[in-house]
């Protein structure tokens, strides 16, 4: 139960392809993060697995069935807007209900199941009120509780906490992947944010421009991006890109160090790193500069951890280094990662 | 220089002009539209109690007061009493038409398609219309030997012949047969109310989040459940606003009938509104017009405070 299967799935919207071309597929339980920069089709994509969006081409496969053209209420799927979609003339007793009704549910199973998921959200106290009487992440947890009481076999979830305020943001994170571990279904999560997919996701996939660019673990995803658009878009500041002739090299902020804090038990590579700006952030702090010639400096940043104290002034040149091993290389007119270089 | 504790009042000149002054200013402001209210709506209708209570006729206006005497009149007239029933029957038979009407309208009108513009234009068109004027046109289509209705009959071979289906009489005579003259009337003031409905409608369908619609289906609500629990609760609102705005406009209407029957044939079609006219101002018996136009007011009253009621309830959603 709970596997999609996407195969050469496309969405043309006049002459824009939102959706190029894309294959994926779920594994059975497993947390699956779209991430992208906003119009590369993540939604779109969700938006089809949901049934609310019919694809140009390709065939979608639920458990094992075709549901290509079938209309949403018959792929047992559930789905939380990302702004709640709550229905805002019902109680939130209503709104949970709703989907079982729906169903043609009898009324004592629908009162203990809407009860059975208040719980799960401890949104209990909340039964009788309006979603305009909830703050919003008790809206969340609403529409969570919608989605999951009629348990679906796949959750299809539109960056559903992007509505809320930074700090319920971390703690809903940590309760979402909790609750979903519980649960085991299988889900599907839509986000720009790359700190929610690295966080959450089993896997994630990396969208752009209507294709997926790479599907990885959150290591795999950082460490051996598959090309410049992944090593650029995931990452905060993103991987360095040095123009070595034929070849991009690239190497992550915080692997740029001070020489003497490089240890390379395969070597180091050495630049002459001429400082231009610094950030003190508590944790870390960000050191942006160039490196190379004069004539043809490139701007890369070091991201080094608080605890080193080292000063280093701005226009001065330092030298710094790179471990061989966490160097990447991709090739310059592709972008790609060089084959043979990722796990 | 005076001491902080004992300031010296400023002299007038400081004090800034009358625009300055808002208390003042805002009854300045307000007071054409008060001035408006008293001598337009409320001196009239203090005229219209007065009337009511005297004897008072066109030839002789004078106000000599004699009691309730012109509404026990009005009750034991059967025309009025028919008139009254006829009000009702038009507003209700012709309003719930329209609704139902103007929902399917909106509905389509919601879809893409090329020349929508257009047909929404069209669709606005006898809105903007004087009514008087449309209802003269649809006075040609009901005539009674000249009726485009009753050339299309014919042709169709549904009228004329001794097998046809409307009879085999040449004309239908639209507006000279009680149940069909009444039925003209109310189609009439469909046509009439219908735009504003359909606009009123679309307003509605298209303030609804695309979100919650999306979210029902996903949740497994079939196309009539999303109509029945998601999109009527949430347009009931302005839906009944449209509704009784389209009850006042035809409750209180006068045009349509006196156009198209005079209230004719023997006072079928007559409505409270024509009724005043034809006794009060060409009958010339003021008094009797105005307690026969007093009868339209606690409905209207009722009607005025649900439409501020839902006007109030629609902000809160």
């Amino acid at each position: 139960m709970g596997r999609v299967e996407i195969r050469a799935i496309s969405k043309h919207f006049g002459a824009v392809r939102a959706v190029d071309h894309v294959d994926l597929a779920t594994r059975e339980g497993e947390f699956l993060v779209l991430l992208g920069p906003s119009g590369c089709g993540k939604t779109t994509l969700l938006r089809m697995i949901a049934g609310i969006e019919e694809p140009t081409s390709g065939v979608l496969v639920i458990d094992e069935r075709v549901v290509t053209h079938l209309p949403p209420r018959m792929r047992n799927i559930a789905m939380v807007f990302q702004s709640y979609a709550l229905y805002p003339h019902m109680t939130v007793y209503k709104n949970i209900a709703f989907p079982l009704r729906a169903r043609g549910v009898d009324e004592e199973a629908v009162r203990r199941k809407v009860e059975w998921a208040a719980g799960m959200f401890k949104i209990g106290r909340l039964l009788d009120r309006k979603p305009r009487e909830l703050s919003g992440g008790e809206r969340q947890r609403v529409a969570l509780a919608r989605a999951m009481v009629r348990e679906p076999s796949v959750f299809l979830l539109d960056e559903p906490l992007s509505n809320l305020d930074a700090l319920l943001r971390a703690s809903a994170r940590e309760e979402l992947r909790q609750f979903q571990r519980r649960a085991g279904v299988t889900t599907i999560y839509v986000t720009h944010d790359q700190v929610e997919a690295m966080g959450l996701g089993d896997r994630i996939v990396v969208m752009n421009q209507g294709k997926v660019r790479q599907v990885g673990t959150p290591l795999e995803i950082y460490q051996w991006p598959a090309d410049t658009f992944v090593a650029t878009f995931v990452g905060s500041p993103p991987m360095n890109l040095l123009e070595q002739e034929d070849v991009l090299l690239g190497f992550r902020p915080e692997t740029f160090r001070p020489v003497d804090a490089v240890e390379g038990s395969e070597g180091v590579v050495t630049f002459p790193f001429e400082v231009t700006y610094t950030e003190y952030l508590g944790a870390e702090r960000l050191v942006y500069g160039n490196v190379g010639e004069k004539s043809h400096a490139r701007h890369v940043v070091s991201r080094l951890p608080g605890s080193l104290t080292l000063p280093l002034e701005t226009g001065k040149t330092y030298p710094f280094a790179v471990a061989r091993r966490d160097l990447r290389r991709f090739h310059r007119k592709s972008g790609l990662a060089f084959s043979g270089e990722s796990t | 220089m005076t001491s902080p504790s004992n300031p010296t009042p400023l002299a007038n000149a400081d004090r800034g002009g009358i625009l300055d002054r808002e208390g003042a200013l805002a009854k300045l402001l307000i007071a054409p539209a008060v001035f408006y209210i008293a001598a337009m709506i409320g001196a009239p209708f203090v005229l219209a109690l007065l009337y009511s209570l005297s004897d008072a006729t066109t030839g002789d206006p004078g106000l000599r007061l004699i009691g309730f005497q012109n509404f026990r009149a009005a009750l034991a007239d059967p025309v009025f009493r028919l008139a009254l029933r006829n009000t009702f029957v038009f507003t209700l038979l012709s309003q719930t038409i329209v609704i139902v009407l103007s929902r399917v309208l909106a509905n389509a009108l919601l879809k893409p398609f090329r020349g929508k513009w257009l047909v929404r234009f069209l669709i606005m068109l006898p809105w903007t219309a004087p009514i008087s004027l449309g209802t003269i046109g649809w006075l040609w289509m009901f005539d009674s030997i000249f009726s485009p209705a009753d050339w299309v009959l014919r042709y169709l071979g549904l009228l004329g012949t001794a097998s046809s289906l409307f009879g085999g009489q040449t004309n239908m005579y639209w507006l000279g047969i009680p149940g069909l003259a009444i039925s003209s009337v109310i189609l009439v003031n469909v046509w009439r109310i219908l735009p504003l409905a359909t606009v009123i409608q679309l307003a509605g369908l298209s303030s609804i989040p695309k979100d919650l619609i999306e979210a029902a289906e996903v949740d497994g609500a079939s196309p009539w459940r999303r109509t029945l629990m998601i999109t009527i609760p949430l347009t009931l609102p302005i839906v009944s606003i449209a509704f009784l705005f389209g009850v006042v406009f035809t409750f209180t209407d006068l045009v349509v009938v006196y156009v198209l029957t005079r209230g004719g044939p023997v006072h079928t079609t007559q409505v409270l509104s024509s009724w005043t006219f034809f006794k009060g101002i060409e009958g010339g018996d003021l008094a009797q017009g105005a307690a026969i136009s007093l009868f339209m007011f606690p409905v209207l009253a009722v009607v005025a405070i649900f439409i501020l009621r839902m006007a109030r309830r629609t902000e809160v959603v």
